[in-house]
């Protein structure tokens, strides 16, 4: 299937679901779908860098916090306009993708990952000491009066991130068929003989890195008007890390259907968990999932499907 | 900002013994991750758990931290070995690549995290001993003892276990799978038990490691995120594989941000560790002393 | 005629030990070099620092006219120098053919003048593979392959690159006598259509058989360098080497 008919596809059943999405009962609704919408775009921005180039950032809140934290800044200085605000998000989180990248991407996978940790918390430490945006006590963002469209402002929010979420899984697909794709898939098989090929490892190495740090900015931008009071200590919740990796890893982490239902399975998953149980309890499920899986299915439910195929056509 | 030299000397000397307490946290680390290369960045949930576990034992029978620590190595023991053999046959033997290993260890601390919450909840523990309280004055200096008594253990524990590698067959013998897996195969060792006794020994190291936490600090859950990058830079910056290395770093480190601390405030302390992290792994991966 | 490789000088250490000490070395086009030593003379170590893999200390390579130091190990492909790992280095998820590709995409497509529209793609990695007799398996991945298969998957993965020098480093350890023949048949095929080759081995055969030119190194040093028939005889090779 070609790119642009991937794209039309895409939006196609994007409108679809928003439409369906409107004769939702009530609120809670579109306040639940817009948390799984916002791990969609994480996790799949996630595995462009995990999935396609093997390299696992455990910094997810550094890039998906900081672009909270960018809105919470330009929102003391002048009210924007969300999409606005996530291509400044996007911006920032991308440069700072970058930096990383060019700083740590020299070293083999595991230094790569710690470091990426030690950046989320350099960047809670540093948020946490500027005032400016409400340090440890937290910043309260009051929503506009005015809604752009629909009336109603989680609505709104909901579209949004269902636009970025299309976005990105356009863009993620767009990765695996591409040229990039191939360079990314040659890099995480082994990036020596990646090297060897031809393969500029570093640089596609940090379009991955800016890529997936951008987009995951952006994912962050609106949520200081979801929530309307962000501190530190939620902004950057390990929580968005486990999840980040645990979806691709148990959805599939080799192409973008995988982080697509993983997001949908454990979003859903703990969406139910956190209103039937506590949360508490809803996280301890998704670490077990991700350790389950890691060690029964490392291809995630994708691979599953694709082995019970293999099987049902019997062996080439 | 005035800086009298009394409250200078007070700083370094608080960061040497907190200094001894980071080797005690680090040596697991530089055991699995610079022997091993097994990227365990779940150690720190264990040292948590080591403490919890001296808090409890403390809590009901009242008994010494330290000692319950001791009497728990064991258990440790087989934790890490049980861990371990879970490790080698999933990731090990399929040759698969690192990422699965280190989701495994990342889902691994977050299940032992929220296991202490559902279960301890998410209040500061802390513990009862009679040298949490006293101070030796020396000089100019304080010595409290909750942080010299700690010291003191950790630098005998991290010479015990320099002895037992340097001295042993089997300590021995895991330097060498540290350095040559297959000149180990070819003297028909099989290296899957070093390295699962190698393991067991790290993990056994979170047991102290955790005692002596909570004899220093309060504790909760969520306390062990703050030491993941404390124990990788330190283990970095020593160089892997390098006991005096590690201890050398551990010893910068705790100086470093005992000052920071002093100066600049305590909010800025996580920063500290990573930051030193981030620019040794960015200009000088090989560290202080490395191989 | 010009050299096409010169290595002046080269120098390389790993802490206090010195893997390779002050290597010269000239290739023309179209040799047929052997390179061999004993193990640890710093073979691997002298073709990871032709192809970037590893930065020499001191000494310098010049390749096809141009300097090589600092240059990155895929700029270096991209110039025209190409080489197959010891332990082959397949990109398991993806088919042979795809393998086979990836050298397309990032040197042939780069190159100025040579770019390949994707039916052009697909139809030069059958070709490649037809070459070394894994055509039919161009869908399978490489778990499905033999040993001898998965050296031939290097070779081809290194000349689709288009290379003007191929470095096979040990392509043939572990093989049998036929499998050797077949590997050195490649080889020569390669060599007949212009590309030099520098075949690291430790099959003296093989060795003997194919190069017109026999570098021996020991200790890092180069110790002979000359016609095969000659250095064999040279008493420092015999007693460093052969005669063990």
């Amino acid at each position: 299937m070609g790119a642009k008919r991937f794209w039309l596809i895409a939006i196609l059943v994007g409108a679809v679901f928003f439409g369906l999405s409107l004769m939702a009962p009530n609120q809670y609704y579109f306040q639940a779908g817009y948390v799984v919408l916002q791990y969609i775009v994480l996790a799949t921005a996630w595995n462009i860098l995990g999935g396609y180039t093997g390299y696992v950032n455990f910094g997810v809140a550094a890039f998906f916090a900081l672009g909270a934290y960018s809105s919470v800044a330009l929102y003391k200085l002048a009210p924007l306009p969300i999409p606005v605000l996530m291509l400044i998000a996007g911006i920032v989180s991308g440069v700072v993708g970058l930096g990383m990248g060019y700083l740590t991407l020299r070293l083999r996978g595991a230094f790569f990952s710690i470091a990426t940790l030690a950046m989320a918390v350099v960047m809670q430490t540093l948020i946490t000491n500027w005032d400016y945006v409400g340090g440890s006590r937290g910043a309260y963002i009051l929503r506009p009066a005015q809604v752009p469209i629909l009336g109603n402002y989680i609505v709104y929010l909901f579209l949004i991130m269902l636009i970025l979420a299309v976005i990105t899984i356009g863009i993620a697909r767009s990765i695996e068929r591409s040229r990039l794709g191939f360079g990314f898939a040659s890099i995480r098989d082994d990036e020596q003989a990646a090297e060897a090929a031809g393969v500029p490892t570093l640089r596609l190495k940090l379009v991955a890195t800016t890529l997936s740090g951008a987009l995951m900015g952006m994912a962050g931008a609106p949520l200081p008007y979801y929530v309307t009071y962000l501190d530190p200590a939620s902004g950057f919740s390990l929580s968005y890390a486990v999840n980040s990796i645990a979806m691709p890893l148990i959805g599939g982490m080799t192409n973008w259907i995988g982080p697509l239902i993983g997001a949908l399975f454990l979003g859903t998953i703990q969406q139910l968990a956190t209103v039937t149980i506590s949360s508490a309890l809803n996280l301890l499920i998704v670490g077990l999932l991700l350790v389950g899986f890691v060690v029964i299915a490392p291809n995630g439910i994708v691979g599953l499907v694709e082995r019970a195929v293999e099987r049902a056509r019997g062996r080439r | 900002m005035e800086v009298s030299l009394d409250l200078l000397l007070s700083a370094v000397v608080a960061g040497i013994l907190l200094g001894g307490f980071y080797a005690a946290v680090s040596i697991g680390i530089s055991i699995s991750f610079g022997m091993l290369d097994i990227v365990n960045i779940a150690h720190p949930a264990f040292i948590i758990l080591g403490a919890y576990a001296a808090y409890f034992v403390n809590s009901t029978f009242g008994l010494d931290p330290i000692l319950t620590a001791i009497i728990m190595l064991p258990v440790f023991y087989l934790l890490g070995a049980g861990v371990y053999q879970v490790y080698y046959a999933v990731f090990e033997r399929r040759g698969d690549e690192a990422l699965r290993g280190l989701a495994f260890f990342f889902g691994l601390l977050f299940i032992i995290e929220v296991g202490l919450v559902l279960v301890f909840g998410v209040d500061y523990r802390f513990v009862e001993a009679p040298y949490i309280g006293p101070t030796f004055r020396f000089g100019m200096v304080d010595l409290p003892l909750r942080m010299l008594v700690p010291f003191a253990v950790s630098i005998v524990m991290v010479v015990l276990l320099q002895l037992y590698l340097s001295r042993t067959f089997i300590g021995r013998a895991i330097m060498a799978v540290s350095q040559d897996r297959l000149a180990l195969q070819l003297m028909s060792a099989n290296p899957g038990r070093i390295k699962r006794i190698a393991f067991g020994i790290s993990i056994a190291t979170a047991s102290l490691a955790g005692a002596f936490l909570i004899i220093i600090q309060p504790v909760e859950p969520s306390v062990g995120r703050d030491y993941i990058g404390r124990v990788f830079a330190i283990t970095v910056l020593g160089g892997l594989g390098s006991f005096p290395g590690m201890v050398t770093a551990a010893l910068l480190l705790g100086i470093v941000e005992s000052i920071t601390a002093t100066f600049y405030g305590p909010s800025w302390s996580p920063a500290v560790a990573f930051g030193i992290l981030l620019l040794t792994l960015a200009f000088r991966p090989s560290g202080i002393m490395g191989r | 005629m010009a050299a096409l490789l010169e290595v002046t000088d080269l120098g390389k250490h790993f802490g206090g030990f010195t893997a390779l000490d002050g290597i010269n070395l000239a290739v023309a086009p179209g040799e047929r070099v052997g390179l061999i030593g004993p193990n640890g003379s710093g073979k691997s170590t002298l073709v990871n620092c032709l192809c970037g893999t590893l930065r020499n200390e001191t000494g310098s390579v010049r390749f096809d006219g141009k300097v090589m130091d600092g240059l990155p190990a895929h700029q270096r492909t991209r110039l025209g120098m190409a080489r197959s790992f010891q332990l082959p280095k397949p990109f398991v998820s993806m088919s042979l053919a795809d393998n086979i590709r990836i050298p397309l995409l990032y040197t042939v497509n780069v190159r100025r003048g040579t770019h390949l529209a994707p039916a052009e793609l697909d139809g030069r990695c059958d070709e490649l593979l037809h070459l070394v007799g894994l055509a039919e398996k161009a869908r399978r991945r490489p778990r499905d392959l033999t040993q001898v298969e998965m050296r031939k998957l290097e070779l081809a993965r290194a000349m689709a690159a288009e290379p003007k020098l191929l470095i096979a480093d040990e392509a043939m350890a572990g093989l049998s006598h036929s499998e050797v023949d077949d590997i050195l048949a490649l080889l020569s095929v390669l060599n007949e259509r212009g590309i030099t080759v520098i075949l690291i081995e430790h099959i003296m055969r093989a060795v003997m058989s194919f190069s017109n030119r026999l570098v021996v190194l020991v200790a890092g040093r180069k110790i002979a360098d000359g016609l095969p028939q000659e250095v064999t005889r040279n008493p420092d090779v015999v007693k460093a080497y052969i005669g063990e």
